[in-house]
């Protein structure tokens, strides 16, 4: 055997466990999945093609469409909001001052915590009566708002959450942020610009990159929200106000049995996350600086 | 003019500490609270005003949070919670970094046909959301008579995952191919040079690779929920929700508990492996 031919051999070999793991657990899921989007289906029965049944049903389903803007309520107010945020922290978190290391431990904590564990003390900690936030807002004499009961807040809540834990985001910022040569913020204070100056015409020209990948990534991550929604109000209570799509999804398929209906959700799921990142991509082409390359 | 320019700078240092301070004591309340209420007495917990520091350290409430007595389900087995999440933990990190190390060897470091193109589709496969395979892959695995049982959750990891690959590859790419091309001069085969040339080497990617993975596990909802049906076979973070209590009140104390015992492996993890642990999320986000 040449040289050659043992790389073409070994090339295949090396990745054999992934050619099996792509078509077992994920190719064949996917042509399946497919397959069942467009059949009636529970795990009992052997599906049934029925066409546009699924997707016809889906248009008219009322429920389906409240999960679907409760997830654009909530992306539409989280993604800006994270974003901004997390950006203000880390530049935060790049001053120079001392005890830095500290700080940036401390902001980047809670998105250790297993998202049901911070579903779990946010339960706690907005808890109506006897929670620490509505205590604290008690002892200077304000009456809190129901932040688990009342459906005018409940989707705060859950941004509030989603913000303590975006601690990743922040990271990826703070990274993006240390690779900001030096050298344009000294030209920039030779030319007498301020900090607001310094921000808007070096700093955020040069993480442009970044900022689009968070959000590319935040997009992604809103619309599959559902951990902390399903542990802290289930089946979307209060009045369906926190019930999100991927809970429906969930239920359709693993508590109303409901495969094939649960299948096109899934492919509604993953057309709305392609079209949104290539729209993101394409609307910001003009804003994103890459560098030299 | 100089003496100025340093009390200016004074003054901006000492407005940064006051604003992270501020907020550190923003991100640390919830646990703080977390604690706080884990070590307090039932009535504590529910009193009007909120109590911060417990007038008396309930510690055997961790004790008691093992052996808890749910209303709804009877006892609850945290110890068999937490005798699945090592084990699945263990498990899916020894696949993740065996299965997707080889993968990564292969597309980085060999030539073959059809090795561009099958890249490409790997790539592509990361824009598949879960949702999608989600029903396909529950019927397959119940077709083989595994749910109830933690095999879901950990035998696709020894089958390899594009992220993973991506991440692997691109490091392999930047290990010297002279000391691949030095080592097969001498009769070295490839099995050999992956695991005594480019392995060792490549200790910080599978670091970052473990420890993602680790964390992953550790923290899945979404997975453990759909597989397992047995209080028995549960993982710690499906299990933590049945503390809660419908009807009757919460045992606040209790849940807290638990959850603190549930974080603190993460929290003293990210102490030794922090600076692993930021390089990692850094480099997804800067090269990914």
């Amino acid at each position: 055997m040449t040289h050659a031919q043992k790389q073409e051999r070994n090339g295949w070999l090396f990745v054999s466990p992934w050619v099996v793991g792509f078509i077992g657990f994920l190719a064949y899921p996917v042509v399946a999945s497919l397959y069942y989007s467009f059949c009636d289906y529970s795990v009992l029965k052997k599906p049934v093609f029925t066409g546009f049944d699924n997707f016809i049903q889906l248009a008219h389903d009322e429920v389906f469409w409240t999960s679907l803007k409760n997830t654009a309520y909530f992306s539409v107010f989280f993604l800006p909001l994270s974003l901004i945020v997390t950006l203000g922290l880390a530049m935060l978190l790049n001053a120079k001052v001392r005890g830095m290391a500290f700080y940036r431990t401390i902001f980047y904590l809670p998105s250790l915590v297993p998202m049901v564990a911070t579903a779990v003390l946010f339960l706690w900690v907005f808890n109506a009566e006897h929670g620490l936030v509505n205590g604290l807002f008690a002892s200077v004499g304000i009456n809190g708002p129901g932040w688990l009961t009342d459906p005018a807040w409940t989707k705060f809540t859950i941004i509030l959450l989603s913000l303590w834990g975006a601690g990743n985001t922040m990271i990826i910022y703070l990274a993006g942020l240390q690779e900001v040569p030096q050298s344009l913020y000294e030209a920039a204070e030779i030319d007498g610009a301020r900090a607001w100056q310094k921000t808007k015409a070096v700093t955020l020209p040069m993480i442009s990159p970044v900022i689009l990948f968070n959000m590319v990534m935040g997009i992604i991550g809103a619309i599959q929200m559902f951990t902390a929604p399903f542990i802290m109000f289930p089946s979307g209570t209060p009045a369906h106000s926190t019930y999100f799509f991927a809970a429906y999804l969930y239920d359709s398929a693993f508590r109303f049995h409901n495969m094939g209906y649960a299948c096109a959700m899934g492919w509604i799921m993953f057309v709305l996350i392609l079209v949104l990142t290539l729209l993101s991509m394409r609307l910001s082409e003009k804003h994103v600086y890459y560098g030299g390359s | 003019m100089a003496a100025r320019i340093s009390s200016r700078r004074l003054v901006q240092s000492s407005l940064t500490h006051v604003v992270l301070i501020l907020l550190s004591v923003v991100f640390l309340g919830p646990f703080f609270w977390l604690v706080s209420t884990s070590l307090k007495v039932l009535p504590e917990t529910v009193s009007t005003h909120p109590i911060w520091i417990p007038k008396h350290l309930e510690w055997h409430n961790y004790k008691d949070a093992f052996m808890f007595d749910s209303d709804r389900l009877g006892y609850i087995p945290f110890l068999y919670y937490t005798r699945n999440t090592i084990i699945l933990c263990w498990l899916t990190v020894v696949g993740t970094v065996f299965s997707n190390a080889l993968a990564a060897y292969g597309f980085a470091r060999l030539k073959w046909r059809g090795r561009e193109i099958f890249f490409v589709i790997t790539l592509a496969t990361m824009m598949v959301p879960f949702p999608v395979v989600m029903v396909p892959l529950y019927t397959l695995f119940r077709s083989m008579g595994w749910i109830g049982t933690l095999r879901p959750l950990w035998v696709p990891a020894f089958f390899g995952s594009a992220f993973n690959i991506f991440l692997l590859r691109q490091f392999f790419r930047g290990i010297p191919f002279e000391l691949s091309e030095a080592a097969t001069i001498d009769g070295a085969s490839e099995w050999l040079i992956f695991r005594t040339v480019v392995v060792p080497l490549a200790k910080p990617a599978l670091a970052v690779v473990a420890l993602f993975t680790f964390l992953g596990t550790w923290t899945d909802f979404f997975g453990p929920l759909i597989y397992l049906v047995q209080q028995k076979t549960f993982t710690l973070s499906l299990g933590l929700q049945f503390y809660q209590s419908q009807d009757a009140g919460t045992h606040w104390n209790l849940l807290m508990a638990a959850t603190t015992i549930v974080i603190l492996p993460l929290i003293v993890l990210f102490f030794f492996t922090q600076k692993l642990l930021i390089q990692g999320i850094a480099l997804t986000g800067l090269k990914g």
